[in-house]
């Protein structure tokens, strides 16, 4: 390694590269902590007392207990995590089938009006959520949903089915169609085609869509802000609030439970990244 | 398909023929073109039930008055918008929301290009992947804990910001930052940079990583130091993405919602309000449905427009591509 060979190992010694890549370095981890530490903060304000939170914010907690956050599970949290897991799982379902199941049809078979129905479906895309709210009020409470777990459902799977849709068309777009044109041939009727050919096919944008849906439904706050008003209905994201309305004091609880509520969520982020990232990249570089 | 291929002709038999013929071709097609429609039609009656008509029906809601105690309706024409243009609280919010896209885009678009040039600058493939996925996390998380959890690190003389001027010795600069009208907004702002830089961030090492390794490779044997090549292929290379960026960001701004429902309500006095919580206030705190839907109404126009430049750019991009 005594002479330069590769013009990049002679830039390395030029001082100013070597000062920049320091000042990026430094850059990079400052961000990276400005970022971590607050929610690092917030998990140990679990297991700090009300009075250490305050008297000592930077310090580790003074006895690793979790009283705090057992106490935050039996304040309300279990009923809000069983209604957020139920409320993302079901929509889930919903969402991903039937946007799978529309973007079948869009992309493989003789449906009339196609165009028509892209637009109409895809265009939902750019609708706000927040515009819809007075007559959705309204709507709900004459259908008798208000304050169940299906106006939730029934509205996420409604608003995140023509994002949904369009991941999953555009990569059925791009699907070879030998397989399902061969399966015609044999006589394989539509409906066998979807769930034999077809879906195993999009497994890994279905995964992807999986992630993104959870992630939404698990975060979603406005309709589950409005649309439910008891306990054992609420989501966690409404649950914090009215937590932090009735215990706002015992802020140590409050840190618990958010915690709680984060966890999941992030578990989820690490271990499907890979897909995570895939359903942006399909959704976004197209 | 291959049923109607017989010819008219001015032989009445075979007329009639072909006659019999169209209606069963059309029977048989109307019925095959209802079974191909079951593919479409969940999806267009829940969006359409769901997501069009509740905001085509606010439209309505938005000419009239609703009282919330006896029900009553009342046809009021385009009074909602006058008042609209008369409340300050109103200009307000709008200013608020374009302060949220002005600062969005320069922490969001521009702050996560640069960030993103620099991870995917690294070597290591592992640390890339490290430091993309740590600058995700808050965005993974919901508004509602990172905004308690900003509203916590505010708070004056007892959260974590207060703390930590104190520790670099500034405690002059501690301050009521949500608590004072001044920077209640900032400090809103400030929480959702640091939420949401991480996921523009990602998206853009996506784009990066889509540009042909080689470009870089030439450029370095032809002497281009790492400024020249961010702003000679990185860059322009990445266009699309960023003008994508800015237009959902800028949509994003005039949705805001959550988070400043949660660190202060609009407060104090209505200086932090956003187009999204005034809604909010006036249809489910005053029960005046009437003029939050007016309000819907501006949040609409202001999405609509960015959802149609956003669709304008990818036309164009596609046309040119």
């Amino acid at each position: 390694m005594s002479a330069v060979v590769i013009p990049a190992g002679a830039s390395l010694r030029n001082p100013w590269l070597v000062i920049g890549k320091g000042v990026l370095m430094a850059l990079l981890v400052a961000a990276g902590v400005l970022v971590v530490y607050p929610l690092i903060w917030m998990a140990l304000g679990g297991f700090k007392s009300n009075s250490q939170i305050f008297s000592d914010p930077f310090a580790l907690p003074d006895r690793w207990s979790f009283d705090n956050y057992a106490a935050a599970w039996n304040q309300g949290v279990r009923n809000f995590l069983f209604s957020s897991l139920l409320v993302t799982v079901v929509s889930t379902i919903t969402t991903v089938f039937i946007s799978a199941w529309t973007a079948y049809g869009l992309t493989r078979t003789q449906m009339f009006g196609k165009p028509v129905i892209v637009g109409f479906v895809l265009g939902g895309m750019m609708l706000s959520p927040t515009v819809a709210l007075v007559p959705l009020v309204q709507m709900m409470q004459s259908l008798g949903l208000y304050n169940t777990h299906w106006a939730l459902i029934i509205l996420y799977t409604a608003f995140r089915v023509p994002f949904t849709t369009f991941l999953i068309r555009a990569y059925m777009l791009d699907l070879p169609r030998d397989l399902d044109e061969a399966a015609m041939i044999d006589g394989a009727s539509e409906g066998q085609i979807f769930r034999k050919i077809m879906l195993p096919l999009c497994r890994s944008i279905i995964v992807s869509c999986i992630i993104l849906h959870i992630l939404f439904a698990w975060n979603e706050y406005i309709f589950a802000m409005i649309f439910t008003n008891q306990i054992d209905v609420q989501t966690l994201p409404v649950g914090l609030t009215s937590l932090m309305a009735k215990h706002g004091t015992n802020f140590a609880e409050v840190f618990a439970a958010m915690t709680i509520s984060a966890l999941p969520i992030v578990v989820i982020f690490f271990f499907t990244q890979r897909y995570f990232i895939r359903g942006l990249t399909e959704g976004i570089g197209k | 398909m291959a049923s109607v291929t017989t010819t008219p002709t001015s032989n009445g038999a075979a007329l009639s023929g072909a006659v019999s013929n169209r209606s069963r071709w059309l029977r048989h097609g109307l019925l095959q073109q209802l079974a191909a429609l079951r593919w479409g039609i969940v999806a267009l009656i829940i969006v359409g039930w769901f997501v069009y008509y509740p905001i085509v029906d606010n439209l309505f809601v938005s000419t009239t008055t609703q009282d919330i105690f006896t029900g009553e309706v009342a046809y009021v024409g385009l009074d909602n918008y006058r008042r609209l243009l008369d409340d300050p609280v109103v200009w307000r919010a709008l200013t608020n929301n374009g302060l949220y896209a002005v600062l969005s885009v320069v922490f969001q678009v521009f702050a996560a290009f640069v960030l993103a040039a620099i991870i995917e600058g690294l070597r290591s493939r592992a640390w890339r992947n490290f430091w993309r996925a740590v600058y995700f996390i808050p965005s993974a998380i919901s508004t509602t804990v990172t905004g308690l959890l900003f509203y916590f690190i505010y708070q004056p003389d007892i959260g974590l910001l207060d703390a930590l001027l104190h520790l670099l010795g500034l405690q002059n600069l501690s301050y009521t930052w949500l608590g004072d009208e001044r920077t209640a907004i900032y400090a809103i702002i400030a929480m959702s940079q640091w939420q949401g830089f991480g996921y523009s961030t990602l998206l853009f090492t996506i784009a990066i990583q889509k540009i042909p390794r080689e470009l870089y490779d030439a450029a370095t044997v032809d002497g281009a130091g790492p400024l020249r090549q961010l702003f000679c292929i990185t860059f322009p290379l990445t266009r699309e993405m960023t003008g994508m960026m800015i237009i959902v960001t800028i949509a994003g701004a005039f949705q805001v919602f959550n988070e400043v429902m949660v660190m202060t309500g609009g407060g104090p006095n209505n200086s932090s309000q956003v187009l999204g919580t005034w809604l909010y206030e006036q249809g489910f705190n005053q029960n005046d449905m009437g003029y939050a839907a007016a309000i819907g109404v501006v949040i609409f126009l202001a999405t609509l427009t960015t959802g149609l430049l956003q669709l304008w750019y990818t036309k164009r991009r596609r046309v040119e591509a």
